[in-house]
């Protein structure tokens, strides 16, 4: 076992940078505060599956193709990051992979901004905890796209979450 | 019934849930790292990682006392060891010790020969005046100041300049009277 440290200094800092985003940086350019949240992620994927690949590796070939690396996404690289692995992975087979976290942690911890929640009924708090939600996952987005690109796998990773908790991760891989 | 006493930083964080350090660590190298491009100044970088540790520590603080059991501290001494102890150890896992104390008990340094926030960071030469780990000193005076102390929070020492240690010197500026939120006749 590796070092770990308290999950709720992740949630903090992850909260935190969102919100530095969001609201001191970009308050008024959501779709900016959305590429810099991504860009941070993927940056953290990049390293992350450099990481976790050497370990994985030593005592395997590496990946042959797209679905091989895929499932190293959902498996070993899911599991290091959330204790537990993805838990339906769908495809096409022309390119895009669907990654189903039924219970996707991030969602279920991070609190989003008090000020948002606490209007409850009102259309604009719904609307805006929306947004907070959806910029929360910009970053795990980033962080498999980031991973993937490790793998010499350029792709484009959006987020689902018409079935909360439930969250789905839709990779389009780059032809 | 007798109350349980306070827990013990290894207790704490022995029973709260746990994550790879790696993705901490790498984290927050990738906001400092998006930080030092997006905002170009070094000094500017600094206070920006200060103020996020603020907000974090103000709101870090409850699940601090929920979770450690500790009610108030006799003195400002209590509360640098209780961070020390207890605070550093529950989060980050790791252990300091307080030391340098100023004859009047309201200045000393927390000292840390281990910190997973600098795992795997080396600083590039354009970035000599960034203080790397300034959201630790942001989140220790956020707490503090959430329990009415007034702090301020330097880096004496840091292992990523060089230094043997990262020395944190915590000075208390002005305590504030705890009052309670309403008197009883209103």
């Amino acid at each position: 076992m590796g070092r770990e440290v308290a999950e709720s200094c992740v949630d903090s800092l992850l909260t935190e940078m969102v919100s530095t985003y969001c609201h001191r940086f970009y308050a008024n350019k959501p779709e900016l505060a959305a590429r810099r949240i991504e860009a941070i992620g993927y940056q953290v994927g990049h390293q992350l599956s450099e990481r976790f690949v050497f370990r994985y590796t030593m005592e395997r070939p590496r990946f042959t193709d797209h679905l091989e690396a895929i499932k190293f996404i959902c498996k070993d690289f899911w599991s290091e990051l959330f204790k537990k692995q993805i838990d339906n992975l769908k495809t096409n087979h022309r390119g895009t992979f669907v990654l189903q976290d039924n219970r996707f942690r991030w969602l279920t911890r991070m609190s989003v901004d008090p000020q948002n929640e606490s209007q409850d009924n009102s259309a604009d708090g719904e609307n805006k905890a929306a947004q907070a939600t959806s910029m929360h996952l910009y970053f795990p987005c980033g962080i498999i796209r980031g991973a993937l690109s490790n793998l010499g796998i350029p792709c484009a990773v959006s987020a689902d979450i018409s079935n909360l908790p439930a969250c789905s991760f839709v990779v389009r891989i780059k032809a | 019934m007798p109350t349980a006493g306070p827990r013990s930083g290894d207790a704490i964080f022995a029973s709260v849930e746990r994550v790879n350090a790696e993705l901490f660590t790498l984290t927050y190298g990738a906001t400092v790292r998006q930080l030092l491009t997006d905002l170009e100044e070094v000094e500017e970088v600094n206070k920006q990682l200060d103020q996020m540790g603020y907000n974090i520590g103000i709101r870090l603080i409850d699940e601090f006392l929920a979770k450690s059991n500790i009610s108030r501290c006799v003195d400002f001494k209590e509360t640098a060891d209780v961070i020390a102890k207890v605070g550093l150890k529950m989060f980050l896992g790791v252990n300091a010790t307080v030391t340098n104390w100023d004859a009047e008990g309201t200045c000393c340094s927390i000292v840390l020969e281990d910190n997973p926030l600098v795992d795997f960071v080396e600083l590039p030469d354009t970035c000599q005046g960034l203080h790397y780990c300034n959201i630790l000193s942001g989140v220790i005076r956020g707490a503090l100041e959430m329990v009415s102390m007034k702090t301020e929070v330097t880096w004496l020492r840091d292992m990523l300049r060089g230094d043997d240690s990262f020395e944190l010197q915590v000075k208390l500026l002005k305590q504030v009277p705890e009052e309670y939120p309403y008197k009883d006749d209103e």
